[in-house]
């Protein structure tokens, strides 16, 4: 066998990524689906996306007191070579969901997206712990609060419920003894805003305000420090396991919200338990955790079975059309955009997160993600319009109606339209015959008309899934 | 609850966002104190439109004074909630979902429509004017509807050409038309888009007849308040809506841009109930407006930084009007971190609403018993 199946790239791109273009795809089905996953899994092989033309536009990152960053991070998941860095970074986000709304000074929040990134391929202990250590964190569940003797333990118990094991794994009494191993886990005081922006907290251990008596957590006893309850947390078969259907409710399959996970068991347990057992070989590691994942049966077997996160809408709707190849004022819009579609990146409902799959939509949402995708391929200089003018041009100069929604189908990567779909897409492109290619003129109608089929593709049911 | 006019009893919330100056809107302009605390954003004493021997009208809203004066417009003084926080999105969230503790997802008013349409008969009981949905209507099993521009609302507005867009939707109705065996996300996505398209189509034939004799200024706050007024109008079943004025946040230049905020504020108000007095669809309406906190009691020689407790107005023709609640006290001694102290509980002021003029129980929904003002009185 050579190369991989061109669906499968895509399916694969939709998921490790932001979705793919068909020039994209034209290269990298040429090489076996084994070394395209080592290669995402291995990012530090591709250049880093330029930092220096963002950072020059969005000044206020240098002086950052909060509001361009999303739009900058979208940017970033739009024109990566690194697509699983930036992934994974929004799967952290997804699993620890920091509200900068609830911040103690804004940079730290963007602080916290960077650690998330620096750890997007990292391992679960490495990751917890620096999520202790994040000021945003800190902050947003209180722990600068949570002092010797009079112990907060909004922290400790998130740390267990949502962040690492979930309900039903642990007492009461753990709660408050991991609460008490991390008193005196707090950060510096950020400089303030006058006169000259403002700069992150830093992390802070106050030696003084910590609890170093004896503590019983999950079955052992000593006198732990925070560092001892992750050892302690990492071990844990529940670990593993709500890691794992994490990553599978992400990459995989859409899965009930977290808070019904106690009760109600994985759709797919033989999935979840080769996840845990790449967990245990590796330590807690993520490269080997996805690359059980991606290289599975399971997993190329889940195509558009999930419901796209609106920055996966946004972000592969913009991929399609061509855009935000260099920064641009109207960027921020993006961010607004998933911010309107129930996914303001920084700005997680609650602690809880993001409910996904079916809970992404309602009146509202469908209505912004039905515009916003129209309003992305309305340009007939879309590079999606301009690769099918070219793709049909070459395939003889004309074009059939059939051929005309079949070229859109796959520019869009919508290959699961139902024959209904189609045949309400063929209908309405045979109500205006044959296109034609031969002058500019003919060209010209023929883009407006791959325009609006690309139009009524992305304003699809189907294309709401991943 | 049933008005004279045999209407429903209907609630408009007005959002001022960023954080309104309650203590420059209602001016303790006798007391000295609030003189040496602003010498920059202080309004000047002889300009502001006296209430009685203590307060005053902001010269901006005089507007409102006339609704004041006739009796129609309620002043809450001093409302907050204990721990005031200074976040804006916080502090918004705390006024939207009733919980300074915990962050909550289910708003009052979504918990509130729940209530009134239990079973979502009618996607219209509830409309947000601005794009997505505020926490505060959000809730498991309510439905609201948010309309970003009344007069492009619905799919496809992008669309130009009017004949490309008819084909789109005649397209998108096809394909969204209710298929059973395709999956159960794919029926609930091809309900929601049905939906979609009939409840605007039902707004669009609704607001067609809409005439109206009150010219409304050109600024973000009128229009909404004059598509809210087109909506009431034709009469479609909607019992809360919800409008945004943004851009309080005035650390900065608080001088040049609160006038102007005021202005546009006071005028599309004011403009609001004589449209709907005009159509005879006021008696049903009660207005709130509030903001998620006041402004720091001393200036910051531009402008203010974010304040604890503000102030909210409550406005309609079954209004109870005039001072309610006490105005907190400039003392030094009586400020929380140099903010003014809240002397009313704004759950209160929800609680208030939600049982004396939606008739809706209202314990549950904003998360306990508190004190309620006599702000409304029923149909005479």
């Amino acid at each position: 066998m050579s190369g991989t199946d061109r669906e499968l790239v895509a399916h694969l791109m939709r998921r490790a990524g932001f979705g793919v273009t068909q020039v994209e795809i034209d290269s990298l089905a040429e090489r076996e689906y084994e070394d395209i996953v080592e290669d995402l899994l291995n990012p530090e092989r591709f250049p880093a996306p330029e930092e220096d033309i963002a950072r020059r536009y969005w000044i206020a990152l240098n002086n950052p007191d909060g509001p361009n960053y999303p739009a900058y991070w979208i940017y970033r998941m739009v024109n990566t070579e690194r697509p699983v860095e930036e992934k994974m970074t929004l799967f952290w986000h997804h699993l620890f969901p920091t509200s900068a709304g609830k911040s103690s000074d804004p940079p730290s929040s963007n602080v916290q997206i960077e650690t998330f990134r620096r750890n997007a391929l990292s391992d679960f202990e490495t990751i917890l712990l620096d999520l202790a250590r994040d000021p945003a964190m800190i902050y947003f569940l209180d722990n600068c609060e949570n002092h010797n003797g009079e112990p907060n333990e909004n922290w400790g118990r998130e740390l267990l419920e949502l962040f690492s094991m979930g309900v039903g794994n642990y007492t009461e009494d753990d709660i408050k003894n991991a609460s008490r191993a991390f008193t005196g886990w707090t950060f510096t005081q950020p400089i303030p805003l006058d006169p000259y922006a403002r700069y992150p907290s830093e992390f802070l251990y106050l030696e003084d305000d910590h609890d170093d008596t004896e503590k019983t957590f999950l079955g052992e006893t000593g006198n732990f420090n925070g560092e001892d309850i992750i050892a302690i947390i990492v071990k844990q078969p529940a670990a593993a396991k709500f890691l794992s259907r994490h990553l599978y409710n992400f990459f995989v399959a859409d899965e009930p919200q977290v808070p019904a996970w106690d009760n109600v068991p994985p759709q797919d347990p033989e999935a979840i338990e080769i996840l845990v057992k790449a967990y245990f070989d590796s330590n807690g590691e993520i490269t080997a955790m996805l690359r059980a994942l991606f290289n599975s049966d399971f997993f190329k077997a889940s195509s558009f079975k999930k419901v796209k996160s609106p920055t996966e809408l946004v972000v592969g709707t913009v991929k399609i059309a061509g855009g935000m190849k260099f920064p641009e004022p109207g960027h921020t819009g993006m961010a607004a955009a998933t911010a309107a579609m129930g996914q303001g990146l920084q700005l997680p409902p609650t602690v809880e997160g993001w409910h996904t799959g079916k809970e992404w939509i309602d009146g509202g949402t469908l209505t912004e993600r039905v515009n916003f995708a129209v309003n992305q391929l309305s340009d007939t200089s879309a590079d999606s319009t301009k690769w099918i003018i070219d793709h049909l041009v070459a395939a003889g100069g004309s074009a059939s109606p059939t051929q005309l929604v079949d070229a859109c189908v796959t520019a869009t990567g919508c290959s699961n339209v139902t024959d209904e779909t189609r045949s309400a897409l063929v209908e309405a492109a045979t109500s205006e015959g044959e296109l034609s290619f031969d002058t500019e003129a003919d060209t010209e109608v023929s883009a407006t008309r791959i325009a609006a089929t690309l139009q009524s593709i992305v304003s699809s049911i189907e294309y709401q899934f991943a | 609850m049933v008005t004279t006019n045999g209407k429903a009893p209907t609630l408009v919330v007005v959002q001022l966002a960023g954080g309104n100056d309650f203590m420059n809107t209602v001016i303790p302009y006798q007391n000295g104190l609030y003189y040496d605390y602003r010498p920059t954003v202080k309004v000047a004493e002889e300009t502001v439109l006296p209430i009685n021997d203590e307060l005053a009208f902001n010269p901006n809203v005089a507007p409102l004074k006339e609704l004041y004066d006739a009796g129609d417009m309620a002043i809450i003084q001093g409302v907050g909630y204990e721990n005031s926080s200074r976040s804006h999105f916080r502090g918004m969230d705390i006024w939207h979902t009733c919980e300074p503790d915990v962050v909550a997802t289910e708003g009052w008013v979504g918990k509130a429509i729940r209530e009134l349409d239990p079973n979502s008969d009618n996607s219209l009981t509830a409309i947000n004017f601005g794009r997505g949905l505020p926490r505060s209507m959000v809730a498991e099993n309510a439905t609201a509807t948010s309309i970003g521009d009344l007069d492009t609302y619905g799919l496809m507005t992008g669309v130009q050409a009017e004949q490309q867009r008819a084909q789109a939707l005649d397209v998108f109705q096809r394909i969204y038309t209710p298929a059973l065996g395709t999956g159960p996300v794919q029926e609930y996505l091809a309900r929601t888009g049905v939906d979609v398209l009939r409840g605007a189509e039902i707004l669009k034939n609704g607001i067609a007849p809409y005439t109206s004799n009150v010219e409304y200024a050109d600024n973000p706050i009128a229009k909404s308040l004059r598509d809210v007024a087109r909506v009431h109008i034709a009469d479609l079943g909607t019992r809360i809506f919800y409008a945004h004025h943004g851009g309080y946040d005035t650390h900065a230049n608080e001088v040049p841009t609160h006038p102007k905020l005021l202005t546009d504020l006071s005028g599309a108000i004011s403009d609001f109930f004589k449209d709907i007095r005009n159509h005879n669809a006021s008696e049903n309406v009660v207005m709130l407006v509030f903001t998620e906190f006041g402004r720091r009691v001393q200036d910051n020689h531009s402008g203010t930084d974010h304040g604890a407790g503000g102030g909210s107005f409550v406005i309609g023709d079954r209004v109870n009007g005039g001072l309610h609640a006490a105005y907190p006290s400039l003392e030094q001694s009586d400020l929380e971190f140099g903010d003014l102290r809240h002397t009313y509980d704004f759950r209160g002021l929800y609680a208030t609403l939600l049982e004396q003029w939606m008739g809706v129980e209202s314990t549950d929904i904003v998360g306990g018993k508190y004190e309620q003002l006599p702000l409304v009185s029923p149909a005479a």
